[in-house]
């Protein structure tokens, strides 16, 4: 059990770094707390299994500290921070039985062999690989090899954490629901503090209770998932959470009010200050599909926009306009009336987010 | 929709039947053909059935030849295989090492069989060989073309020398092939360096082994070069192995008929013990 602090980390795997891209890692502060499931999410490439690798102890960081329960692990090996990691291909020894898998990690700390039995069919009996258990490794299929080698770091009594990196990878659509959910009851069953690598936004919320997304070697928003739709901290977050993504459109600060193009939006009058003390450049207004405001007919918010094409995913639809000269997307709901030609849209002040060098600028209403 | 029945595309078969044909069924039945008849010129010939055969199981010569080789090839098996596997280990994986490392692991595989015996010949000896001279430094007096035991060695370590780099290199290979999140996963499962090369290395090298062992085995069992060369089979007998004493049949006394009859049965152990090792394994590796 254990609280895993990552203190000014950044790591790089270049000799002599001089500027932030050099870095795979640029320097974070970050808590993963006891007993947690989290979800580290982003772009292939942006970091994110380097920063589990560093968690692990498989890779040592080029700067700060890895911290479990406040002490420093940094110069520990993986085999002496007392963690277990799921890859995205299935390991499991070819070998050995499914018995002698589950059985591996404890046999190499010397534990006794009646206590490795109860735990070993204790856990098979969780991961539903009792009747697995006398047969060889290698004849197991992609999603039985996954549930073998997540096995052996539940059978630990020392676990502090367990990492996965993208574990369902390789596994069939229709099981990957299942071990998902398997996943989940496991970590309500053992309050294990459990980081759950992915790309998929999907697989992130329906695992985790909060989501640190990355980008570029930073997680740029560490949320629930509600609070990464509803509020995306970063452009990146916007875009990257939710289908079809954020719009944005780049903004100029006035004295009065934010412009595009001949269009102006009201602003609350402390975040248009905070704006202009910031001499802001580089501003971009984002709003969601979601929350994009599609009028039956012309009111004094609306803007008078040109559709361009509509998509039926089904349930709802996706309404695709012109602002501009920029393509931005509506969701219209199953039963609203589809605009031909030309729509009226507004944006909610609510859910119109204000982003500087990409960045969400936020002010306290009320 | 019925089926067209086409025997004409048989024929496409036929360049691989006659190139087989003249590789290895043809010599083949000529060898067999010798082995059943007393040829004294072409044209005067004796079917004798299995007499040659029968010559073969019982000539004590033949049958010390087949000891020696078994156990010739089983000691050189026992050597090289481990060694192989622990110099793969051992060798560099990254950088102008790993390149280097493998230039000179596999310099003994590109000298030619005759050269490797004339320079185990003259490395051995005493006078003007390094080995030989450091022997005797050491106070022995080693002398490998007058002492059986010292042949012997002589001939184990030329085998050894010269093949043990090909087990190496088709274990590095298979090592390279191993990804490294295996190696991960050991390591978060505190595996020891020995279970390491147990539960992970070794089974992954099972193939590459297998082929290994196959064609040592089959090399070794019809080595003739090299002991040729270094001590012509001696001193006395104490090298000579099967396909010496056979040559010495077919070519020296020219008796074809024993000879034929001796290259099937020689042939047939081979087959035999590739057989039972190949079968063997393969039910090992059987999910039971």
């Amino acid at each position: 059990m254990a609280e895993i602090t990552l203190n000014s980390l950044a790591h790089t795997y270049s000799d002599n770094p001089t500027k932030p891209e050099d870095y795979a890692i640029r320097e974070m502060q970050h808590i993963w707390h006891q007993g947690g499931a989290y979800a580290l999410l982003g772009p292939s490439g942006c970091g994110k299994s380097t920063l589990l690798n560093i968690i692990s102890g498989l890779l040592e960081p080029s700067d700060g500290e890895v911290l479990f329960d406040g002490k420093r692990v940094n110069e520990l090996k993986p085999e002496e921070r007392n963690i277990a990691q799921v890859f995205q291909f299935p390991v499991v020894y070819d070998t050995m039985t499914v018995y002698d898998n589950l059985a591996f990690p404890l046999r190499n700390i010397g534990v006794p062999e009646h206590k490795i039995r109860s735990k070993v069919l204790e856990v098979a009996e969780i991961l539903e690989l009792s009747d697995q258990l006398k047969r060889k490794a290698k004849g197991l299929s992609a999603d039985q090899k996954q549930k073998v080698s997540m096995g052996r770091g539940l059978v630990r009594d020392d676990v502090s954490a367990i990492l996965f990196d993208e574990p369902l990878t390789v596994i069939d659509p229709q099981l990957k629901w299942k071990l998902r959910r398997k996943l989940k009851q496991i970590h309500e069953q053992f309050n294990i503090t459990m980081v759950y690598v992915t790309h998929d936004q999907l697989e992130a919320s329906t695992f985790a209770d909060k989501i640190a997304v990355m980008y570029q070697g930073q997680i740029v928003q560490f949320g629930t998932p509600r609070e990464l739709f509803e509020n995306p901290a970063h452009t990146f977050v916007g875009y990257f959470i939710g289908s079809p993504g954020m719009n944005f459109i780049d903004a100029t600060v006035t004295e009065k009010e934010l412009s595009f193009g001949t269009h102006t939006l009201p602003l609350h009058p402390l975040l248009l200050k905070r704006l202009q003390d910031m001499d802001a450049q580089q501003v971009k207004v984002g709003i969601r599909p979601e929350f994009v405001h599609v009028w039956d007919g012309a009111n004094d918010d609306a803007f008078l926009v040109d559709v361009d094409f509509v998509e039926d995913l089904g349930t709802y639809k996706i309404l695709t306009f012109n602002f501009h000269g920029i393509l931005m997307k509506a969701r219209l709901s199953e039963d609203q009336k589809v605009p031909q030609g030309k729509a009226y849209v507004s944006f909610p002040e609510q859910w119109t987010k204000v982003y500087v060098n990409e960045f969400l600028v936020e002010v306290d209403h009320d | 929709m019925t089926k067209v029945e086409n025997n004409k595309a048989w024929w496409l078969v036929l360049p691989v039947f006659l190139i087989v044909a003249f590789s290895a069924i043809i010599p083949l039945m000529t060898v067999v053909n010798y082995s059943v008849q007393d040829i004294f010129d072409p044209y005067t010939r004796y079917f004798v059935g299995t007499e040659w055969f029968k010559q073969v199981m019982t000539d004590s010569r033949l049958h010390d030849a087949l000891i020696r080789q078994f156990i010739y090839s089983f000691t050189i098996l026992a050597i090289e295989i481990p060694l192989g596997i622990a110099v793969a280990l051992m060798m560099p994986t990254k950088g102008r090492g790993a390149s280097l490392a493998l230039i000179l692991v596999a310099i003994p595989l590109l000298i030619p069989w005759n050269v490797v015996g004339t320079i185990w010949q003259i490395f051995g000896r005493a006078d003007i060989g390094l080995f030989g001279a450091m022997m005797a430094e050491l106070g022995i007096n080693y002398n490998y073309a007058s002492e059986p035991m010292h042949a012997w060695l002589t001939v184990v370590l030329m085998d050894v020398w010269h093949w043990t780099p090909l087990v190496a290199l088709l274990c590095y290979s298979g090592l390279r092939a191993i990804p490294e999140v295996y190696y991960q996963a050991a390591r978060i499962d505190k595996a020891s360096r020995w279970a390491v090369f147990r539960y992970i290395q070794l089974p992954k090298l099972t193939n590459v082994l297998i082929i290994g062992v196959l064609l040592r085995f089959m090399d070794s069992f019809m080595i003739y070069t090299e002991p040729f060369v270094l001590t012509g089979g001696g001193p006395g007998t104490s090298t000579t192995f099967l396909s010496q004493s056979l040559v010495q049949q077919a070519i020296g006394q020219f008796d074809l008929g024993p000879a034929a009859a001796f290259s099937l049965v020689y042939f047939l152990i081979i087959l035999l013990v590739c057989w039972v090792f190949y079968t063997t394994i393969m039910n090992m590796q059987k999910d039971k």
